[in-house]
């Protein structure tokens, strides 16, 4: 399907059958299925085979540092609320460099849509372990297999009382695109964390590995509950996907910062000084 | 009558000198006086041995001196802690038996007194209004400040407090440190700023809508202010997680058309770099306010020094073109931070501008200006269908666009990138971005900032940021006709016009508040060596007796 955001890329960095080619395809379908303009689009990423996304697709793009886009990111919805803001990376660059980062951003709950591409391995420098890389699994540098738990960014992100938190994988177009949609329409701080396969350095957990470890929650299934919402989050092997938590509805950073600055909602390039204030406000100086 | 005097008072955190401060220099101002205060104290909230150092004159003070005409211990530990700036003419106001000293001692219970009245905390109150009275001036003046700054008890108290230090004050006949009051001072109704509320305001001139940052000390109270402001002038605050996102929250705010400022010490900033160099590379404005302290690492937290220059010119990695600049007093605070706003936002470059905790915390009577009421000028263009972020053209600077305005995408990268601004490793366009964003260089310096130059003398004394008044004053004293002072705000980058006069001199003495001479190091790269160097990095400032010392010693030996 062609979309609005497709952009003609010669020379893309991406292995053959890497599973970034089935989100990327999957994101600008959501966009241009839930009638989104490009020109209000911003998306930030940071550094990862992952965090090319943007340069791949038809939307303002700041494609920043390892880590970073998260603040820069909430930086940007605060600066100007009408544009759609989306934080883009791997789990290497979310989780790890920006492990901070990812925290407080749940914390201050701007209203942007993190998107996690989670393959359990570092892709961009070859092959080492990243945050979420299961125990045991063998790398150039974690010779005898990695010796620490995997990390858990639902549970996480569950337990910071995140707005929404999503799981999926990009091997389930239908159901990809779906929670993508749901991402984008909600208001408030989205974790879609995105299970894909790296075809060339995680020979473990394959696109066959994913599709046998994951399963659809039943729509009775509650995300409202955050106790078992938590419970789902310790699930694994298989590793349940779709709306794992869904808080109380909660004030957006960029509403709130513009509440106590009195700034209301027009983008910070149209705010003007109030001169007449300040030589009034420097008066009390004397 | 004298023309100037220096009160010093000395206690534990927490045990009022700030009131004192607050009372004095309003009292002072007031009264038809020039104030200058400043403060160095210990890292901690409560206890220590801090001091407050108040001038008052006749004619405009802008620095610090170190040995104290009057002295007022608040504890033991105070008197121990400033025994060293004690002459034998200092009054010193305190117990008698608590220590000895050879100076005036005027035996006074301060806290014993208090307590007579109510309250032992308005020992302050007694000690300001015997100062005052001391110097010969009229009490009244206090009351009504003190009748300002107090409501209900408190108020009760602490005018009776009030009535026994002026009935002291009066008590005294040694006119030794009366002082004469200017009327023309009196009516000027000048200023009277920190550094840091100097830095604010001009914030908020410059046109600034957002700030984050990560607390440190000297620079937290530009974000507090900003903070206490933000409802007034329509400012985003918010407190980052640490300094690497509070710069990179920055940028977001630049990319897509906000002011954004950022502040800390050496400490942050040294996190900063990461962010310095993508400000480069995507050519992103940026504006940090970096107040030095003492380090390596956390160093003395409370304490002075001008020790990050070179981390402020050479942090990041790669090249990039950057200005730094760094005021002397809160009306050069004022304007700096005003027009750091603006060549950030028109050479699309980080800007830097260097404070330190003397300057941030003194307070300066600052002749009244009025703020010119230019709007800022955004330097955004609205984007066509056929627009690039990156585009090279005669000029050297690529118009900014910004997403939501106009009609094109606005694509931004840390690697470089081609004219549209997506990833290239074509080495013609590196070079042409590359030698692009270098080009920024000579552009900058073409509006640098000359140096203020003082007198004619072929023997020049230089000095950049923070010690301008404490070098213009210690040259004043010695009254040498060989000497002349060149004082530079605009420390990066330099440029041709801005070291003529050094050029000109037959001898360059280079004052810095570090222990290795980063100023003079960063001229000699360009040429031009120091004969002399004063140096002092012991966590204080310079002081105007104490420097004048050293240069007339200098002298000595040049002669």
């Amino acid at each position: 399907m062609s979309t609005r955001f497709d952009r003609i890329v010669e020379d893309n960095a991406w292995c053959p059958g890497c599973g970034n080619f089935s989100i990327l395809a999957h994101l600008k379908e959501a966009l241009e299925e839930m009638g989104l303009d490009p020109l209000q689009c911003v998306v930030v990423s940071g550094i990862g085979q992952a965090a090319k996304t943007p340069q791949y697709m038809h939307v303002h793009m700041f494609n920043g540092l390892h880590g970073r886009a998260l603040p820069v990111a909430q930086g940007i919805k605060v600066s100007n609320p009408s544009l759609t803001v989306i934080a883009e990376g791997g789990d290497g660059d979310m989780y790890g460099e920006g492990g901070n980062h990812f925290m407080s951003a749940i914390r201050r709950n701007a209203d942007i849509i993190n998107i996690v591409h989670n393959n359990m391995v570092y892709g961009l420098t070859k092959g080492q372990a990243s945050p979420t890389s299961q125990r045991g699994f063998k790398t150039p540098v974690q010779t005898e297999g990695v010796h620490v738990e995997p990390f858990n960014p639902i549970a996480t992100a569950i337990s910071l009382d995140a707005s929404l938190v999503i799981r999926t994988f990009s091997g389930n177009k239908e159901h990809c695109k779906e929670m993508l949609k749901i991402a984008i329409a909600h208001k408030g701080y989205v974790l879609i964390d995105i299970f894909q396969p790296c075809v060339t350095f995680n020979k473990i957990n394959t696109f066959k590995w994913f599709k046998e470890n994951v399963y659809v929650l039943p729509s009775e299934y509650n995300p409202e509950d955050k106790v078992k919402a938590f419970e789902k989050s310790l699930e694994s092997h298989p590793f349940p996907i779709g709306v794992i938590y869904k808080s109380p509805q909660k004030g957006v950073l960029e509403d709130v910062l513009r509440d106590e600055s009195q700034i209301g909602s027009k983008p910070l390039y149209l705010h003007e000084v109030d001169f007449h204030a300040l030589s009034n406000e420097m008066n009390k100086y004397i | 009558m004298r023309d100037s005097v220096s009160v010093l008072i000395g206690g534990k955190a927490g045990q009022g000198i700030a009131s004192i401060e607050t009372l004095l220099t309003k009292g002072f101002k007031r009264a038809g006086f020039y104030t200058f205060s400043t403060k160095e104290f210990m890292s901690r909230v409560r206890g220590g041995s801090n001091t407050t150092l108040i001038r008052i004159s006749k004619r405009p003070v802008n620095a610090p001196v170190y040995k104290a005409d009057i002295f007022v211990p608040l504890d033991t530990n105070a008197f121990y802690h400033a025994q060293d700036r004690i002459t034998k003419e200092t009054f010193v106001i305190a117990k008698k038996g608590d220590f000895e000293c050879d100076c005036t001692f005027y035996d006074h219970d301060l806290e014993g007194l208090a307590k007579s009245v109510g309250n032992p905390i308005v020992s302050n109150t007694i000690a300001a209004a015997l100062i005052f009275g001391l110097l010969g001036c009229d009490v009244n003046v206090l009351r009504e400040i003190v009748a300002q700054l107090y409501s209900n008890e408190m108020l009760e108290v602490n005018l009776k407090a009030l009535e026994i230090g002026a009935k002291l004050g009066q008590e005294n006949e040694n006119c030794l440190y009366c002082i004469e009051p200017n009327l023309s001072a009196q009516q000027a109704k000048d200023f009277f700023l920190s550094g840091t509320e100097g830095i604010g305001f001009g914030a908020i001139a410059g046109g600034c809508n957002f700030i984050s940052s990560y607390p440190m000390s000297p620079s937290t109270g530009v974000l507090t202010f900003l903070a206490k402001q933000s409802r007034n002038f329509g400012i985003c605050v918010e407190q980052a997680e640490d300094e690497i996102a509070a710069f990179q929250m920055g940028l977001g705010v630049w990319y897509s058309g906000g002011r954004a400022i950022t502040t800390t010490s050496g400490g942050g900033f040294a996190l900063m770099g990461e962010g310095l160099s993508l400000s480069g590379i995507t050519e992103t404005p940026m504006v940090v306010y970096l107040a030095q302290r003492p380090s390596p690492a956390t160093g003395l937290p409370t304490r002075t020094e001008q020790g990050d220059l070179e981390l402020a010119i050479y942090s990041g990695h790669g090249e990039f073109p950057r200005i730094v600049l760094a005021p002397s007093d809160p009306k050069e605070c004022f304007e700096l931070v005003r027009k750091a706003f603006e060549l950030a936002d028109a050479y699309q470059v980080p800007v830097v501008l260097m404070s330190d905790q003397y300057l941030a915390d003194s307070y300066f009577n600052v002749e009244r200006f009025e703020i010119d009421p230019i709007a800022p000028v955004h330097h955004i263009v609205k984007t066509d269908a056929d627009y690039k972020r990156y585009s090279i053209n005669s000029e050297g600077i690529s118009p900014r666009g910004i997403p939501g305005y106009g009609e094109a995408l606005v694509l931004v990268d840390s690697d470089e990138h081609t004219e549209e601004g997506l990833i290239t490793e074509s080495m013609s366009v590196r070079n042409e971005q590359n030698t692009k964003r270098l080009q920024k260089r000579p552009l900058v310096a073409k509006v640098a900032i000359l140096p203020d130059v003082e007198a004619d003398g072929e023997i020049a004394v230089v000095g950049w940021g923070s010690t301008k008044y404490i070098i213009k004053e210690a040259v004043e004293r010695i009254a040498d006709k060989r000497l002349s002072t060149v004082h530079f705000s605009w420390v990066h980058p330099l440029c041709e016009s801005q070291l003529a006069p050094l050029q000109k001199a037959k001898r360059l003495i280079v004052i810095e508040n570090n222990a290795t001479g980063q100023f003079a190091k960063l001229l000699r790269l360009h040429g031009i060596t120091a004969d002399d160097q004063i140096l002092k990095s012991d966590g204080l400032s310079f002081f105007v007796d104490e420097l004048s010392e050293k240069i007339a010693l200098l002298l000595k030996e040049i002669r």
